[in-house]
């Protein structure tokens, strides 16, 4: 395995700073892998948007939930309003266990106990840097999605109607206790994601079901009223 | 069937300006009546009241003040859950939406009045009445057992004191001891809930008392989630479990709570614990309402309203539908369908046309867990299924796992979306 003698260096930093205990030097290549999981929601390098979550690029240093164009959910305001800065310290925290650092948060992630994966992971982000050095990646490429079918506007009132099918499992308060909040999605990545499970790229049979019998006008709804839900 | 959805809503929403114009105006606000605060029930009061904004006035009579869903029971009796976890209040309800909670038990139905009368002695009116009452056993559908002996032999198929009693029984059970479990005839509440309850119970035993024997008396040939059911007995309870099927007398069965016996087709057992799940039939006040036609009580496939009484509707376990399981996920599913239906037709909202949808988890052993689903549509004759699913066996321990956490959110979920 390769690693670049900047990473090293920035793990012997890690271990001097963290005092005793194992610090781990993660490989930004194989971080690129373990990306894949976060890709869903998070995009990084050149023109990242925010989609489900917040693009990364520029993470470290940062403070918590500080993007002003973002909808964070009260769990991660709550990290910026105690000043909580990302930097490989507090984001292996945060990916080891995320209830632990920010309980009760709409992010649809249960964490990565590997230790070496993690590390891997933490890597790959400080490699990504302002994102401005790295070609996009983003969940929306190859998404096979009509753009005609991406420009139905959803009517949110029928959308209202048919998430009492979603609600039954998704929870109405944004809570994700092994089910995934559908809450304040951009309506194209709840689009997309139907439409992945629909044509079943995307694995779960319950999903691949609800979404085997939802038009595109229906998609479209559910899209619009779970984008800003009554409740 | 199909509809187009503009035409549908467009037909339906007028007509039922026109049908709501009198209950409307008349008499201020209209008045729905919930009779049984489940699944279906609690989810029907919920959904009227939330989405009427305060202009329909509902009432929910519910004679417990703490419900304990029969789902998760079972991991309540494996140990996997505690009593608390299963126990649900009304407080949200009354706090949030504005539901009227009556604790009482209804016991008179007056449908050419629309009233119901309350143990209490108030008398309710209604515009709109909900009928989601759960299940009651047949009388004398296991010779020798009726509700007097289930302090012996319980059937822990209403859940709370019910499965806190069975729990207690199966562990205290002595060393190398027989826990016998009388399983139902078709229809039942919850279809896979008698042998995911086998499993919870072998799970207790193969760690406590691992040498105690399960036989289950069954008069059907075949049951819910047959396959991975007996994976799973194999694999992780080997030779613990005797699965008796009719063939060899499982349809011929009386018990004896006194002598703590169970006779299988002539043959005397004695056993140390009995759980006997008697046939079923719909809660007793859906008879009273006279909305029954033998055990069950017919709806319409498009808005779950008795076939006897366009005013009445009936959810959950008590309805005969067609093809949806009796489950608190299909009684919560039915409920919104319903709850569309009446608020439509009381204030002239939009009303669209009916979707159902059902899961079914059951946990097998430790982080082990299946499901089965499907999709229904409405048509004259029943709730039809559309679509399913199931799990599959020879699946890898990580979608087990998966499985089960899934069904931990589920359960998050739905009691969220019953009880607020």
């Amino acid at each position: 395995m390769v690693r670049s003698r900047l990473i090293l260096l920035v793990a012997v930093a890690f271990a001097i700073r963290c005092g005793p205990g194992p610090a781990l030097a993660g490989d930004a290549k194989d971080g690129r892998q373990v990306f894949a999981e976060c890709q869903a929601c998070h995009e990084v390098g050149a023109g990242a948007k925010h989609g489900v979550g917040p693009h990364l690029n520029g993470l470290f240093g940062r403070v918590a939930a500080s993007h002003p164009d973002f909808a964070y959910s009260s769990a991660f305001a709550h990290l910026r309003d105690v000043g909580h800065v990302w930097d490989e310290e507090t984001l292996d925290a945060f990916i080891r266990r995320p209830e632990a650092v920010a309980a009760g948060s709409r992010m649809i992630f249960g964490g990565i106990p590997d230790p070496s994966a993690r590390a891997d992971l933490i890597a790959f982000l400080r490699s990504v840097g302002d994102g401005t050095g790295m070609a996009l990646l983003s969940a929306d490429a190859d998404h096979g999605v009509d753009p005609a079918v991406l420009a139905i506007r959803g009517d949110p009132e029928y959308g209202a109607w048919l998430s009492g099918e979603c609600t039954t499992c998704h929870r109405a308060d944004g809570g994700d206790k092994g089910i995934p909040s559908i809450l304040h999605w951009p309506e194209d990545r709840f689009v997309i994601a139907m439409h992945a499970y629909r044509s079943k790229r995307r694995e779960h049979p319950v999903m691949q079901m609800i979404a085997a019998r939802l038009g595109d006008e229906e998609i479209a709804a559910l899209a619009a009223y779970f984008a800003n839900p009554a409740e | 069937m199909k509809l187009d959805r503009r035409s549908f809503v467009g037909t339906a929403a007028s007509t039922a300006v026109l049908l709501a114009a009198p209950a409307a105006i008349g008499q201020g606000r209209p008045r729905v009546v919930v009779i049984g605060g489940g699944a279906g029930g609690a989810t029907a009061a919920r959904y009227i009241a939330k989405d009427s904004k305060g202009a329909i006035d509902v009432t929910l009579v519910e004679p417990t003040r703490t419900y304990y869903t029969c789902f998760f029971s079972n991991l309540y009796i494996g140990g996997f859950k505690e009593v608390a976890d299963i126990g649900h209040t009304y407080g949200q309800l009354a706090s949030d939406h504005g539901v009227n909670v009556v604790h009482d038990w209804a016991v008179g139905v007056d449908r050419a009045a629309r009233t119901v009368r309350l143990a209490g002695g108030a008398t309710l009116s209604y515009d709109k009445l909900i009928l989601s009452p759960g299940i009651d056993f047949v009388d004398g559908a296991v010779e020798g057992w009726d509700v007097s002996a289930q302090n012996r032999m319980p059937h822990a198929y209403k859940a709370g004191s019910q499965s806190e009693l069975l729990r207690a029984q199966i562990r205290a059970m002595r060393e190398g001891g027989v826990f016998a479990m009388v399983a139902p005839p078709n229809p039942y509440r919850c279809p896979p809930g008698p042998y995911e309850r086998v499993c919870m119970v072998a799970h207790h035993l193969k760690a406590s008392n691992p040498t105690a024997k399960i036989i289950v008396v069954d008069p059907k040939p075949k049951f819910s989630k047959m396959a991975l059911f007996q994976e799973g007995w194999a694999d992780h309870y080997p030779g613990m479990i005797d699965w008796i099927g009719p063939e060899f007398g499982g349809g011929n069965v009386s018990v004896d709570p006194a002598g703590m016996t169970v006779t299988i087709d002539g043959e005397v057992t004695g056993v140390d614990v009995c759980n006997v799940i008697p046939a079923m039939k719909a809660g007793h006040i859906a008879e009273v309402a006279e909305v029954t036609d033998g055990n069950w009580a017919p709806v319409s496939a498009y808005d779950m309203s008795s076939k006897a009484d366009p005013d009445v509707h009936v959810l959950g376990d008590a309805a005969q539908q067609g093809d949806m399981p009796k489950s608190g996920f299909s009684a919560n599913s039915q409920a919104k369908v319903c709850a569309n239906a009446v608020r439509g037709s009381l204030t002239g909202s939009k009303v669209f046309p009916a979707r159902y949808t059902n899961t079914c988890w059951s946990l097998i052993s430790a982080e082990n867990g299946v499901k089965v689903g499907a999709s229904y549509e409405a048509t004259d004759e029943k709730i039809a299924k559309t679509d399913g699913f199931i799990s599959k066996t020879g699946e890898t321990a990580e979608l087990r796992k998966e499985t089960y956490v899934e069904s931990e959110g589920w359960y998050a979920g739905i009691t969220a979306d019953i009880f607020g």
